[in-house]
């Protein structure tokens, strides 16, 4: 049948410009400005897809983005997959390669389509009552089965090999959607030289305007008014079009989200394009003009591939040059379904009967249809199709009165497409998302845009307004609104005149009414999620009452269409059952996006590596060339240790302890966060945030520092030096830094903003370098110029500033490792060059660069915390046996009244010990929690936790730090980890294992 | 996106901003006074209203400061926003 149901002229392709094109691995033609589904209905392939869940036939039922039914995926290879695209939306190009979907093994034979006849199992919320039996069959059988045939599509597996891009971009004027209304705002808005956007979701400007043949409009056909109004706006500098461009999100104050898709439709897209763009527009103005959605009429076996909205029909002929069939049955509830009836008659279709559900049809349209010789039935449904993969014949039966539903004797008529309409539903979508309020309109039988909450005007179709005239007009009025509001020039008056045949504003929602058994009857309201007016019966019956529980009941409405098809039917079923007027039943949200949209849109260049910031240290290429393994420590790369020769890490942290306690090592602590705080209040600042008493600390001078949240809990730690009376060189947590300047900053702006201070993050100015060892002030003494780092003149916690290898330093004499040590300061810029030179003289020492996991074993030992690791936001500082950084003497500090609380000295707090197992081999999971009994009742009470659990290289032995229930009373006690395959047995201990006297501090 | 005005920058987009909870809450002087229900209720009570809302936001990817705001946290949409220690100015009900 190739090529054998495009019509010799007519349309908008281009017919010197032949394409072809696979489905499912059949070749085929088409042409230029086809869309995927004409090119296949030129070719006479109704049949495109299989249905969610009963696995029926499908064809093509419109020609748009509403399309429910038809989708497909298409593939250009090397990852290059999009599944799920409608094929009313797929342009044309040549080599496009398309398949079919949810069918196995092939689309015209489908195993699936067994589902169809176990329909009777299969109802409303049937997963929610059936597979419950037996027990423990869901996750062996039932899950995996139905993992296996559920879903739409199929995910691409490979990564997406294009580019996506992000734009902002504002405007005076936004005009969504460039149908009549749309070009007519947009006319009246670039006229006031107002800054315009035009979007449009297809390829060409023009919306039902493309479809057009006999309509005209000042005076010229339409298909040239659209020409010279598009080449109009095209031709002014204040005027943006933009065709293939989806609007899919309405944000709060005008913040418009626009999908373009810039490359989808070119054969051989050029490597210097990204695939799609997302573009951000902030309007100051909005004007929405999306148009309305034809109405499907739920009737049986509306679904069988041939069955199609009729204007959809309409637009396959005079868009696309293609008849939709040979012999067409029209069932309609309006005058559209006539217009469509007239324009297939002249385009060579045999229009074989109208049913219309109205008893007596006046008009316009229907008068031609009935001078044109057509079989016209008033008060007649279609109460069922006939054909397998394809419509071959439609049953018509009459309405005996309104109320009754009687109906007459069943006809049967052959035909190979049928042709619905029930009326137009406005397109609220947009105006739904911008937090309209929407309004019943009970003469149209639909909700309209009420008062607005946005900057915005819906106009045309959008807002109910149908008649060629009337939108145009209505189009331009808010225009020029939009434009004036926007503070746009004034606009010349234009009479927007058009002469077209008005199709009225007819229409029905809900089931239509048909002979036969409901049990049986599959007339379908929501074609995506395979869901039929039997379906929302039963959920009214089961007790379903608001439309928002029967939509997730049923799933009506929720697939990759959102309903465009479907909400109004519903509601109207819904409504009947419950004899509750539309209004009361309410309306689903709309949500976006419009349409899909693809993840590459939004992660846009956030991928791979760009896809989160990596903060390295000025040393982190000296430690990546030693062939250091890394960690991230919040942002931060850290070089976790230094393998030599192969050695796994256990051995490799072994060597780097051992040669920290014996020798010296060399770390880069350069991420710990830093914070210059400086002023005459500088040290009632410091007094005021941390638990200690800062006064009397005399400049050179380090102190260790305790932060608490104002609940009393320790929240961050760090070292802390006075270089002046007035300036303190704050170090906190390596991930705790933002969070603690911007606590500081909040009490500094807003508590207590009488205080001069201020606060500079130097996180990042300072490298900072950890010498540590029996040996660091050997390693050092040569380097340094201007200090004496004799144990005389540089006690532990002091600092000095002078220069080390001709840099600037601020000298810290500090440890966290226990042995004698060093921090040294320097700026960031200066970081390697240094780094460099001390660990060429420490060489002649046996220096040995360690990373962060010895860093973490050596502090273990020593019984040093981490804010973090021994504390998780419920530790005072008596828990974690810093009660002695607590300030008593002072008056008041961030926490002091919280830590008043009697809860927050309750003897049996959970409290920082240390952990030994009996069997020195076993090293504990960090994590495990602490019984007394493993074999007690359950709930076994649970005594507390490992917090951190390490082998120690020096000490020969597991060691681990734990929160344990009154845990320093227990010191000495035996107590349990139960784990699932045994239980450890362990001595609750002194936290420091070693040298707990602190004398090698002090060398 | 929100536009949210900064009282010393001016209209910016809402991912410049962070929130701070609810304002006017001041520290007490001298917490040591307090009883513990008075010092639980500082702490940790809040008015959690529907409608008109004062809170904090801090202008934290620009100039880094703290203001306050009335928000309506059904629209979602801010009243006003105003200079710390500045009083919760007195909007009626219906204003915009």
């Amino acid at each position: 049948m190739s090529g054998s149901f495009r019509t010799p002229v007519g349309g908008r392709i281009d017919r010197l410009n032949p394409v072809s094109f696979s489905f499912d691995g059949h070749f085929y033609r088409g042409f230029k400005g086809d869309t995927l589904a004409s090119a296949l209905l030129a070719n006479g392939v109704h049949l495109i897809g299989r249905s969610f869940k009963y696995h029926r036939p499908r064809g093509v039922i419109s020609a748009g983005s509403d399309e429910p039914n038809a989708l497909v995926d298409v593939s250009r290879g090397g990852g290059r997959t999009t599944p799920n695209l409608r094929a009313t939306q797929v342009e044309l190009y040549e080599g496009l390669a398309a398949e079919s979907q949810n069918r196995w093994p092939s689309l015209s034979f489908d195993a699936g389509a067994m589902n169809d006849l176990a329909a009777p199992f299969l109802p409303a919320g049937f997963y929610y009552k059936t597979f419950m039996w037996p027990a423990g069959a869901w996750k062996r059988f039932y899950e995996p089965k139905i993992r296996a045939m559920a879903g739409l599509g199929r995910a691409p597996v490979e990564a997406d090999p294009d580019r996506y891009t992000q734009h902002y971009a504002h405007s005076d004027v936004l005009v969504v959607g460039s149908g009549p209304a749309g070009l007519a705002a947009a006319l009246a808005a670039a006229a006031s030289g107002a800054k315009v956007i035009l979007v449009d979701e297809q390829a060409e400007l023009g919306g039902s305007l493309l479809a057009e043949t006999e309509a005209t409009i000042e005076g010229k056909p339409a298909k040239d008014w659209l020409a010279d109004t598009v080449a109009a706006l095209a031709a002014r500098d204040n005027v943006t079009l933009m065709t293939r461009t989806t609007a899919f999100g309405y944000f709060p104050h005008n913040m418009i989200a626009l999908a373009e898709r810039v490359t989808e439709h070119l054969p051989n897209p050029a490597a210097t394009l990204p695939r799609e763009r997302l573009w951000q527009v902030r309007a100051k103005e909005v004007v929405l003009a999306t148009g309305a959605l034809e109405r499907p009429l739920v009737f049986p076996d509306n679904d069988r591939p041939g069955v199609m909205l009729a204007d959809a029909g309409r637009t396959y002929l005079n868009r696309y040059g293609v008849q939709p069939g040979r012999r067409a049955v029209v069932f309609t509830a309006c005058d559209a379904g006539y217009r469509a009836a007239l324009d297939l008659a002249a385009g060579g279709v045999t229009i074989a009967a109208i049913a219309d559900l109205r008893a007596a049809p006046k008009g316009e349209l229907p008068a031609r249809a009935l001078a044109a010789g057509i079989d016209v039935r008033p008060g007649t449904a279609v109460v069922g199709t006939k054909g397998r993969l394809r419509v071959s014949a439609a049953e018509l039966a009459k309405l005996r009165g309104e109320a009754a539903h009687g109906l007459g004797p069943v006809e049967r008529i052959a035909c190979d497409v049928v042709l619905m309409s029930g009326g137009f539903t406005p397109s609220v979508h947009l105006f739904s998302q911008s937090r309209g309020k929407l309004a019943y309109d009970p003469a149209l039988q639909c909700y309209v845009p009420g008062a607005s909450v946005e900057r915005e005007r819906s106009t045309g179709a959008c807002r109910g307004i149908y008649g060629l005239t009337a939108v145009l007009e209505d189009g331009y009025a808010k225009g020029e609104a939009a434009a004036h509001a926007a503070g746009g020039g004034p606009v010349p008056a234009r009479e927007l005149t058009a002469e077209a045949t008005d199709t009225g504003t007819d229409g029905f929602i809900g089931a239509t009414p048909h002979p036969r058994n409901p049990a049986f009857a599959k007339a379908f309201v929501d074609w995506q999620n395979d869901v039929t007016s039997k379906d929302i019966k039963l959920a009214t019956r089961e007790g379903f009452r608001s439309i928002e529980h029967v939509k997730r009941y049923t799933t009506t409405g929720m697939a990759t269409d959102q309903g465009k098809t479907s909400n109004m039917n519903a509601l109207g079923i819904v409504s009947e059952a419950l004899k509750t007027p539309v209004p009361q039943i309410g309306l689903t949200t709309f949500r976006p996006p419009f349409t899909p949209t693809t993840f590459g849109i939004f992660a846009g260049a956030a991928r791979g590596d760009l896809f989160d910031p990596v903060r390295t240290t000025p040393i982190h290429g000296w430690a990546a060339e030693r062939g250091a393994a890394f960690e991230d420590v919040a942002m931060w790369k850290r070089a976790h240790y230094f393998p030599k020769g192969g050695e796994d890490m256990h051995a490799a942290v072994a060597r780097e302890c051992r040669a920290v306690r014996t020798n010296v090592g060399i770390f880069d602590a350069s991420t710990l966060g830093k914070i210059e705080i400086v002023g005459p209040d500088a040290a009632e600042f410091m007094n005021r945030i941390y638990t200690n008493a800062w006064s009397k600390l005399e400049p050179g001078r380090l102190r260790y520092g305790v932060m608490l949240r104002e609940d009393g809990f320790v929240t961050d730690d760090g070292v802390i030096g006075r270089m002046a009376p007035d300036r303190f060189h704050v170090t906190t947590t390596t991930g705790g830094a933002p969070r603690v300047l911007a606590m500081m900053e909040d009490y500094l702006q807003t508590e207590w903003p009488d205080l001069k201070v201020w606060l500079t993050s130097t996180t990042e100015q300072w490298a900072v370098i950890a010498v540590q060892g029996p040996k660091a002030r050997e390693v050092l003494a040569p380097l340094v110029e201007g200090i004496d780092i004799s144990k005389e003149a540089m006690p532990h916690m002091s600092v000095r500033e002078g220069r080390i290898c001709g840099a600037p330093t601020r000298l810290f004499r500090v440890s966290f490792t226990g042995e004698l040590g060093f921090e040294v300061n320097v700026p960031a810029e200066y970081g390697r060059a240094v780094w460099e030179q001390i660990y060429a003289e420490g060489e002649r020492h046996g220096i040995c660069p360690y990373g962060t996991e010895t860093m973490h074993v050596l502090r273990a030992e020593k019984g040093y915390i981490i804010v973090g690791q021994e504390t998780d936001g419920t530790a005072t500082p008596d828990d974690v046996g810093l009660g002695w950084a607590v300030g008593k003497a002072k008056k008041d500090f961030v926490g002091k009244r919280s830590l008043a609380r009697a809860a927050m000295s309750a003897p049996d707090r959970k409290q920082l010990v240390g952990v030994l197992t009996t069997d020195p081999n076993v090293v504990l999971e960090e994590g495990a929690q602490i019984v007394a009994d493993p074999e007690a009742p359950v709930p076994v009470p649970m005594l507390g936790h490992v917090t951190s659990s390490y082998h120690s290289a020096v000490l020969g032995r597991s060691i681990a730090l734990a929160v344990v229930k009154g845990g320093r009373a227990r010191i000495g006690s035996k107590l349990v980890v139960p784990m699932p395959d045994r239980a450890i047995e362990i001595e609750i201990t002194d936290p420091i294992f070693y040298d707990p006297k602190g004398e090698r501090l002090d060398a | 996106m929100l536009i949210i005005n900064c009282p010393w920058c001016g209209d910016r987009p809402e991912i410049e901003f962070r929130y701070g909870g609810e304002a006017h809450i001041a520290r007490p002087a001298d917490p040591a006074t307090l009883s513990d229900e008075e010092w639980a209720e500082f702490l940790y009570n809040r008015t959690n209203p529907k409608g008109r809302h004062a809170e904090r936001w801090r202008h934290i990817h620009g100039c880094g400061r703290f203001f306050n705001a009335v928000r309506d946290t059904v629209s979602d949409f801010f009243v006003a926003t105003y200079k710390p220690g500045e009083p919760r100015p007195d909007l009626k009900e219906t204003q915009p």
